[in-house]
């Protein structure tokens, strides 16, 4: 593994067998899968932000999902540290998770209704047997000021309801924080949150990264968070990456059709601009049935015979600018 | 008596109160806006800012415990508030319809696509026949982009972006006067957002009608709306053109928005965010209820609301910085 390296995913994929009838199942022999992430691999730098961007149902979250291993793959090989942790088992893999966090879209699923946020917030310090009584108050009360609740006495004694959207992922966040972890994936932290806010939880993340030296994969549907918070942008289509590189790269030469068609479709905060979008045809197509080549040639206005036919591997167009395109040009 | 040249829509005085059992929300007031024919009006604000309720009043649709305490709404120059159940009825669909946020929710799961559509025309024009709405249903499937063989088709297999387009077919089949669309792209993935989008635009070219565009995102109202109203905890904060608000927002809550929100086509760019959080509108601020988190408050701030001060033609800002008593 490369010295700077903390991620690194090998030919990972993750497929979800579709359910079919009753009858189907007795007349058919084959069995269908859901290609959520198709051969996926990329590595992730220590102390960068690396984003995986795509629109629902693209695979980026189960990808997110694959890397903290909250589900195992179906192939494939998730590198932290050194470590394949898709091979860890029980114990090893309990102490290797206190160092991967995630933290989820929802802030209002994933906190437990019935805990008092100081519970909550305390609570993974008990599991990973790091600190109790008035160590773990303590070490509660200093996450919670850091996240910018304050006073935390107070609102270590709140339940979830009382609180907004806004102040439930700083809860997450302090969650996961707690346990001084390496690594976060950050699943759409801010997509249910109300805009005058989502700045705010922003960058709070990014100090937070100077301040703790994290390392930060953020998946998100938002290309304009996206190129504000990143330092490397993968774009996903149909569970595969479809493009790879610096933000400068994606978003001033974006090469990929599907990179340029999604750039192209997000709205502009200025009524002036002469809107020119890059029109696909039809939508996605299902995860069930991949279609054959490049997956996105039904869509794509510049298909080819060759599209049709052979599937596109990454290619190195500039230094560190991946594009999988059968008509792009290292 | 009304001397100002009549406008399609003109809105006096609005307030809309939620009488809940822990108290009474004032989720809308003091809300007076005109909207014309053929005019794209972006109304922007964070969830509980009102905009939804506003747009709910224009249809007297305004859910239980709500209630319109106050207010005139002029359509064409009568007053809507004072109709009765017939005329509501009529009022509904065929002058001014609706586009709401969820096309998963809003189409009937068991009932055929063009089954949405017969009941629709018919309920209003009673002496169309079923072939002659199925007719015309499949016109407005040619006008919204979908095949119109697919009126056979029940909700569920169409995505989401066909059954907005769906949604949208609805809300014109009796072509009214206003089209209100309450985040009507909040549900979708950008790249059909962008088409719908721009579907509501070229209908509106081809059908003349005013649109209301309800959003939380800025970025959307800037790029689609001729004017603009900010909305914060339940009142109009700022009114402008689009162009105005883009180029000199004035209000210290819009000027905060602006500088809140990504903008993919600059370089470099640095956001703050505005401090705080929305106020709870069962027990508000005193005074201006965005003072806890303005960067210029004054003392009287604290102690009155301010009115909506004209700063110019079409521009309104409802802050003392524009008018009014100063603080000594």
């Amino acid at each position: 593994m490369n010295e700077s390296e903390i991620i690194r995913v090998e030919h990972l994929k993750k497929y979800f067998p579709a359910e079919k009838g009753f009858l189907e199942k007795l007349l058919t022999r084959t069995r269908n899968y859901v290609k959520a992430v198709d051969d996926v691999s990329f590595s992730i730098l220590k102390g960068e932000v690396f984003t995986l961007a795509g629109e629902s149902g693209c695979g980026k979250s189960t990808t997110g999902k694959l890397i903290v291993r909250l589900i195992p793959p179906t192939s494939g090989k998730v590198y932290f540290d050194d470590t394949d942790i898709t091979a860890l088992q029980k114990e090893k893999l309990r102490i290797t998770r206190r160092r991967l966090q995630i933290i989820f879209q929802d802030p209002y699923a994933s906190l437990n209704p019935r805990m008092k946020i100081g519970q909550s917030v305390g609570h993974p310090l008990e599991i990973h047997g790091m600190a109790k009584g008035t160590e773990k108050r303590k070490k509660v009360l200093e996450i919670l000021e850091r996240v910018g609740l304050s006073p935390p006495e107070q609102f270590m004694e709140l339940y979830p309801h009382q609180l907004s959207g806004g102040q439930r992922q700083r809860i997450a966040m302090a969650r996961s924080l707690i346990l001084k972890p390496e690594f976060m994936v950050a699943d759409e932290p801010v997509s249910m949150i109300d805009v005058s806010l989502r700045t705010t939880i922003i960058d709070l993340m990014l100090d937070l990264r100077k301040e703790l030296e994290l390392t930060y994969l953020f998946i998100t549907h938002d290309l304009a968070i996206a190129k504000y918070i990143s330092d490397r942008v993968a774009v996903m289509y149909l569970g595969k990456i479809v493009e790879i590189g610096s933000k400068q790269e994606i978003f001033t030469n974006p090469t990929h059709p599907y990179t340029q068609a999604l750039l192209s479709a997000i709205p502009v905060p200025n009524p002036e601009r002469k809107r020119k979008t890059l029109e696909l045809k039809g939508e996605v197509s299902s995860a069930i049935n991949i279609p054959p080549g490049c997956r996105f040639n039904p869509r794509c206005p510049y298909t080819t015979d060759k599209c049709k036919k052979t599937e596109p591997e990454l290619i190195e167009t500039t230094k560190g600018h991946f594009v999988a395109c059968c008509q792009a040009e290292a | 008596m009304n001397r100002e040249p009549a406008h399609l829509l003109t809105v006096k005085d609005l307030a809309v109160e939620y009488w809940t059992r822990r108290g009474i929300v004032r989720a809308v007031e003091d809300i007076s806006f005109s909207l014309d024919k053929g005019e794209t009006l972006g109304v922007v604000g964070e969830s509980g800012s009102g905009k939804s309720t506003l747009g709910l009043s224009l249809i007297h649709l305004v859910p239980y415990p709500g209630r319109i305490i106050r207010g005139t709404i002029l359509l064409e120059g009568q007053n809507i508030l004072k109709f009765g159940n017939k005329e509501t009825r009529d009022l509904r669909g065929r002058r001014i319809s609706y586009v709401f946020q969820d096309p998963m929710t809003s189409l009937n799961p068991v009932e055929r696509i063009k089954n949405h559509f017969i009941e629709l025309i018919r309920t209003h024009e009673p002496k169309v026949t079923a072939s002659e709405a199925i007719t015309r249903t499949r016109k407005l499937f040619k006008d919204v982009g979908i095949q119109p063989e697919r009126i056979d088709d029940y909700p569920h297999q169409l995505s989401g972006g066909m059954r907005q387009r769906v949604m949208i077919a609805l809300a014109l089949a009796l072509n009214p006067s206003i089209v209100i669309a309450d985040e009507p792209t909040t549900a979708l993935d950008v790249i059909v957002q962008a088409k719908i989008l721009d579907l509501l635009k070229t209908l509106q070219d081809t059908y003349g009608m005013a649109l209301m565009l309800i959003t939380h995102d800025l970025s959307i109202v800037l790029e689609r709306s001729d004017k603009i109203m900010v909305m914060y905890a339940g009142r109009i904060v700022e009114q402008a053109l689009s162009m105005t608000l883009y180029a000199q927002a004035q209000h210290p809550y819009s000027q905060g928005l602006l500088k809140s929100i990504p903008n993919i086509e600059l370089a470099e760019q640095k956001l703050t965010a505005i401090g705080g959080a929305p106020p709870d509108l069962r027990n508000p601020p005193t005074g201006c209820p965005f003072w806890p988190r303005c960067p210029y408050i004054m003392e009287i701030c604290k102690i009155k609301d301010p009115p909506l001060f004209q700063t110019s033609k079409d521009h309104f800002a409802k802050c003392y910085l524009y008018g009014g008593e100063k603080s000594s």
